[in-house]
């Protein structure tokens, strides 16, 4: 029945494939997942949505592998500069090292800079855009009721004459349904675009806010619902408002990077609040581990709290950083840590 | 009345530590902590709490699920992912739809078209507000609720709470305590500033923020400055983002050297120029001094120009 019932809400919506994939992923733990797909598949191929189909049978196929080995890891932090993008790109290029199909995700799509360590050849690049009204001025009677059902300021209605901001925008659609004389159509506005390829072996993918956008959410919910691959490391952007939580949401398990210092505390106990509201599974790295002081430590024995890994405080490695190269590379024995750290999160999914 | 903006583009390159340095050296400033979804500067100042408010940021949809019927049209029309089927009830009837709270977006349109009224929009408190003193002057601070939207509101609120404090203490300046990024809270954070100093490290994530982060300033108008902190850490990077900079129309605010006692001060819950007057201290006295400067500078411009707000 359930399956019956997906194929048919595919169907009626516009687009399409956005929603398929958010549906896979939701039921992906149900038995009937597999159903889904199949009878999905031949449906939809007259409905020329390929792409869901692909994304179906990804999302699908991928919660069937995380009961086995593949697995979805995000690295994020509250504090900024804790060593994130470091720990998700060594660890990306660590494991693609020992044999595994590694995808790196960079999520911090306001400021991007895993493609400096990791060195990708972008193949393909597309543009992600929010949906915005365009109003057809023939038809619209300026009756106003766009302007009332818009909680964001996007389109309000001046002495019956309707105007729009597009930047303000957040393209739920609701002008368009409610407009009774269909005077609203509405038309992508890009606000970023996403870049894919290959650097060496992991396979890499990359999201790119236009500057003076506000709305980084819909680029990183297209950037984690793609066809991923088997292995996959989301590098988060900092904090934890909504672009973390939409960095975190669609992955099996979290870590947090945070530095032993006051800041980092602070930061992390945020974190470790955003996490247990999501009610997902993390574990904390405390980088540059020598400096600072013991309450990082003392505030995650407290609660609870697993620390697979300390990595110390190194010169060597703040100068590789900033020539932009990987710390796997630069300084030996770097990665025995981040392989330990991967067998930890992998142990840790299968309990 | 002058505002400061202290942002970063990439995060944890000191703009806290800076700024509280420059609360210490102004000795009458009004401050404003705009990193909300990540604020750190209380940790420094320690403010004591005068008046405390609850931020209403926005709304979320909430299921009657006396009156769901499970017809599905909410999932259908939301573009967000947050109205959710939840399959089966023990007796084999479609159970009411939920709405994944972290997933809404507040736009209403589920609530708009549900067609039995099932759906309301419910008022939510995305997080608190505080107005403080602190040994260094006012402050205005907030923390946005966990995993919470708005936050871009919420920093237009402090800020607007700021200018009113400063007016009412008789501040000549704001300084503005910015977020990581270039998104909605960064937006809101320099709407309207004076000077945005951008602090950054000699790393080539930080030449690449930068280049991120300027080209926003540039967009909104904004003056900017920057200042490499850290700079000995990589020579010959500080100088590229310094050509950046210059080559952008920015100003060189000075640079700042690498210097455990950035993380000694905060430990002691103090600024770097309480602290010690010695190593980075002291670049940190010449920078306020350089951006004093170019604050006076630009207010006189803008008041030449007819865009000063009388103060």
């Amino acid at each position: 029945m359930g399956a019956e019932w997906a194929v048919a809400k595919a169907r009626a919506q516009a687009v399409g494939a956005e929603w398929v994939a958010d549906k896979a992923q939701a039921v992906a733990d149900v038995v009937w997942a597999k159903a889904v797909v199949v009878v999905a598949a031949s449906a939809l191929a007259m409905v020329a949505a390929v792409d869901a189909v692909v994304e179906v049978e990804a999302a699908a196929v991928g919660a069937s592998r995380s009961r086995s080995q593949s697995i979805r890891v995000t690295i994020a932090s509250g504090k900024g500069g804790t060593g994130k993008t470091t720990v998700a790109a060594n660890l990306a290029y660590t494991l693609a090292q020992n044999g595994a199909e590694v995808h790196f995700v960079d999520c911090d799509v306001e400021e991007p800079n895993g493609y400096i360590f990791l060195k990708p050849d972008i193949e393909r690049t597309r543009t992600v855009g929010i949906l915005t009204p365009k109003v057809d001025r023939e038809l619209c009677t300026g009756c106003g009721k766009c302007g009332e059902i818009c909680q964001y300021g996007a389109i309000v209605v001046v002495k019956k004459t309707v105007l729009t901001f597009p930047t303000l925008c957040n393209g739920c659609g609701g002008c368009a349904l409610v407009c009774p004389e269909d005077a609203i159509t509405e038309i992508p506005r890009e606000i970023g675009v996403i870049e894919e390829g290959m650097a060496g072996k992991v396979r890499f993918s990359q999201g790119v806010l236009n500057v003076g956008e506000a709305r980084a959410v819909p680029i990183i919910r297209e950037l984690t619902r793609k066809p991923l691959g088997k292995t996959v490391i989301f590098d988060a952007p900092p904090g934890t408002s909504c672009p973390v939580v939409e960095s975190v949401r669609s992955s099996d398990y979290t870590v947090l990077v945070t530095e032993p210092t006051p800041f980092g505390l602070n930061d992390l106990e945020l974190a470790v609040g955003m996490m247990r509201e999501l009610k997902k599974p993390f574990a904390v790295v405390i980088n540059r581990a020598d400096t600072g002081d013991d309450r990082v430590k003392d505030y995650c024995a407290e609660q609870g709290i697993q620390v697979p890994l300390e990595i110390p405080d190194s010169r060597e490695i703040a100068e590789a950083y900033s020539r932009g190269e990987l710390i796997a590379e630069a300084v030996p024995g770097y990665s025995e840590g981040l392989m330990k750290l991967h067998e930890f999160i992998s142990q840790e999914l299968q309990r | 009345m002058k505002e400061l903006v202290v942002i970063s583009g990439k995060g944890g390159t000191g703009k806290t530590s800076v700024v509280a340095a420059f609360a210490a050296l102004a000795g009458n400033a009004a401050l404003a902590d705009c990193d909300v979804d990540a604020a750190n500067l209380h940790l420094l100042l320690d403010p004591q709490v005068q008046e405390s408010h609850e931020f209403v940021g926005g709304s979320i949809a909430v299921i009657d699920p006396e009156k769901c019927t499970s017809c599905g049209l909410c999932e259908e029309l939301c573009r967000f992912g947050a109205a959710h089927d939840c399959g089966l009830n023990r007796q084999g009837m479609p159970a009411p739809f939920e709405i994944e709270t972290v997933a809404c977006e507040g736009c209403g349109v589920c609530a708009h078209f549900c067609p039995e009224g099932a759906i309301k929009m419910q008022e939510t408190v995305n997080g608190q507000w505080f107005i403080s003193e602190t040994r260094h002057g006012p402050m205005v601070h907030a923390r946005l609720g966990i995993a919470e939207e708005n936050s871009g509101k919420l920093v237009s609120l402090v800020r607007e709470k700021s200018r009113e404090v400063a007016a009412s203490h008789g501040c000549g300046v704001i300084i503005v305590d910015g977020s990581p990024g270039i998104g909605c809270p960064v937006i809101a954070s320099l709407t309207g500033a004076k000077l945005a100093l951008i602090i950054t490290e000699p790393t080539l994530s930080g030449l690449h923020d930068l280049q991120r982060i300027s080209e926003l300033t540039k967009h909104f108008g904004i003056p900017a400055m920057v200042s490499v902190n850290k700079y000995d850490l990589n020579g010959d990077i500080a100088e590229r983002i310094e050509g950046v900079a210059r080559d952008g129309g920015m100003g060189i605010g000075g640079r700042v050297r690498y210097d455990p006692v950035f993380t000694k001060a905060m430990l002691h819950r103090q600024s770097v120029v309480e602290y010690t007057d010695k190593g980075a201290s002291a670049d940190l006295r010449m920078l306020w001094d350089t951006v004093q400067a170019q604050l006076a500078d630009s207010s006189a411009q803008a008041t030449t120009t007819g865009e000063g707000d009388g103060k």
